[in-house]
């Protein structure tokens, strides 16, 4: 099936086969490979990415539900060559450590603080329950939100 | 993971998405997603095509009626419900509909999914079997509405049937409701839940213990362990809980969600 796709502000018009899910368009024909695939269940989170400005798992949606929409990913954070607040955050808190989980928090924190740019930490544990990390205990990531949020 | 092939549509109209249901024996309607694509991977289940319903505005949203009643579009999502000013008449189900999963499956997954999947360890079964919802189911031949216990069938399996979908769910007023759970970590699948509301008597109606909800009614908290004891359950076991643990969950949360009802 045809689609037009876009993320990040690119339009991507592409031929998909139904069955082939969100994740894998992104990765696969996009070659936009910062999203990724953790548990491919639905669980981890790590494929999150923002779609039509709702936070969703890209594993479970599939590429023709995307036609038309508009999606953002991990490579649309930055500020041209430069992180972001969010990812300068992350780096100055040690937020990451092997660094697989990153995408997909990020997402999450940027929906989160998109909707409500002064969460309470409750607030930022709920936004972030979605997205699971091996490493870093999920503090240091807490800390990163919220040293962000105003 | 790579799916099995599959035909895709995205209907415009309800009417369209009956019409390709009744065509296509293997056609399965697509709500939210976030338990059919999860199966479809595991391949449990495998359908030739899907009928993606995302998009139907006539199956979306949340009215309050003059009496009351809330009239709920099963496309709702779990987030719209929460965020819904009107289906704060009805405040229980918005506090659990707020406590499914996580942010993502709230923004995708539907209020309709999770009553048509019938997955014993289900939410909102045995929510709506407490409240007194109603719903309505649409095919070729017009609609019917019926309560929950006749909606409710089996395993994964409800009143809708081929060719049909599930086009409304209808919660009368009330304000007098609880629910409790014991849960696989703060946001996972439920043990055993209970629901209860008070209306009259108090209507608890029992999840994970059965294929469907296990209704029971007592007239007063203090008789909830009794009747729970009297319905004779029979749960299943498995790596988390055994039966006789979740027979004897069924009487704790039934307790507890009664306590809230009359609180």
């Amino acid at each position: 099936m045809d689609v037009a796709v876009s993320v990040n502000g690119t339009v991507y018009e592409r031929d998909v086969e139904p069955r082939k899910l969100l994740i894998h368009f992104l990765r696969d024909d996009l070659d936009l490979t910062g999203s990724h695939i953790g548990c491919d269940t639905g669980n981890c989170g790590a494929c999150s990415v923002i779609f039509d400005g709702k936070l969703v798992k890209s594993c479970m949606l599939l590429a023709v539900q995307a036609n038309g929409a508009q999606i953002e990913t991990v490579e649309g954070l930055s500020e041209g060559d430069e992180l972001n607040a969010l990812q300068r955050a992350f780096r100055e808190h040690h937020a990451l450590q092997c660094g697989y989980c990153t995408p997909g928090m990020l997402m999450s924190a940027t929906a989160l603080l998109r909707d409500n740019p002064s969460p309470s930490d409750d607030e930022i544990k709920t936004a972030l329950q979605g997205n699971i990390c091996r490493c870093t205990g999920y503090w240091n990531i807490f800390e990163a939100v919220k040293a962000v949020a105003r | 993971m790579l799916l099995r092939e599959v035909d895709y549509a995205k209907p415009a109209s309800v009417a369209e998405a009956l019409a390709l249901l009744a065509a296509d024996d293997g056609a399965r309607a697509l709500a939210g997603g976030q338990t059919l694509i999860n199966v479809m991977k595991a391949r449990a289940a495998s359908p030739d095509a899907l009928v993606d319903l995302n998009g139907l505005e006539e199956l979306k949203g949340v009215d309050l009626g003059a009496d009351g009643t809330l009239s709920i579009g099963p496309m709702t999502t779990y987030a719209e419900l929460v965020a819904s000013a009107e289906a704060r008449a009805r405040p229980i189900l918005g506090e659990v509909c707020s406590t499914i999963a996580d942010v993502q499956v709230r923004n995708r997954g539907t209020i309709g999914g999770n009553l048509c999947s019938n997955d014993p360890t289900n939410h909102l079964p045995p929510l709506m079997a407490a409240v007194g919802a109603e719903m309505t189911i649409t095919g070729a031949d017009g609609s019917r509405t019926v309560p929950a216990s006749d909606f409710f069938l089996g395993v994964y399996m409800t009143a809708v049937g081929p060719g049909e979908l599930l086009t409304r769910i209808h919660v009368p007023a009330g304000r007098h409701d609880g629910f409790a759970a014991v849960t696989l970590g703060v946001d996972g699948t439920c043990i055993v839940n209970a629901a209860a509301t008070l209306d009259g008597k108090l209507r608890i109606a029992l999840g994970c213990v059965d294929a469907v909800p296990v209704l029971v009614e007592a007239d007063s908290v203090d008789d909830v362990r009794d009747a729970v004891r009297a319905a004779h359950l029979d749960p299943p076991s498995d790596v988390h809980a055994s039966s006789e643990y979740r027979a004897h969950l069924a009487g704790v949360l039934a307790e507890r969600a009664a306590r809230q009802a009359v609180g």
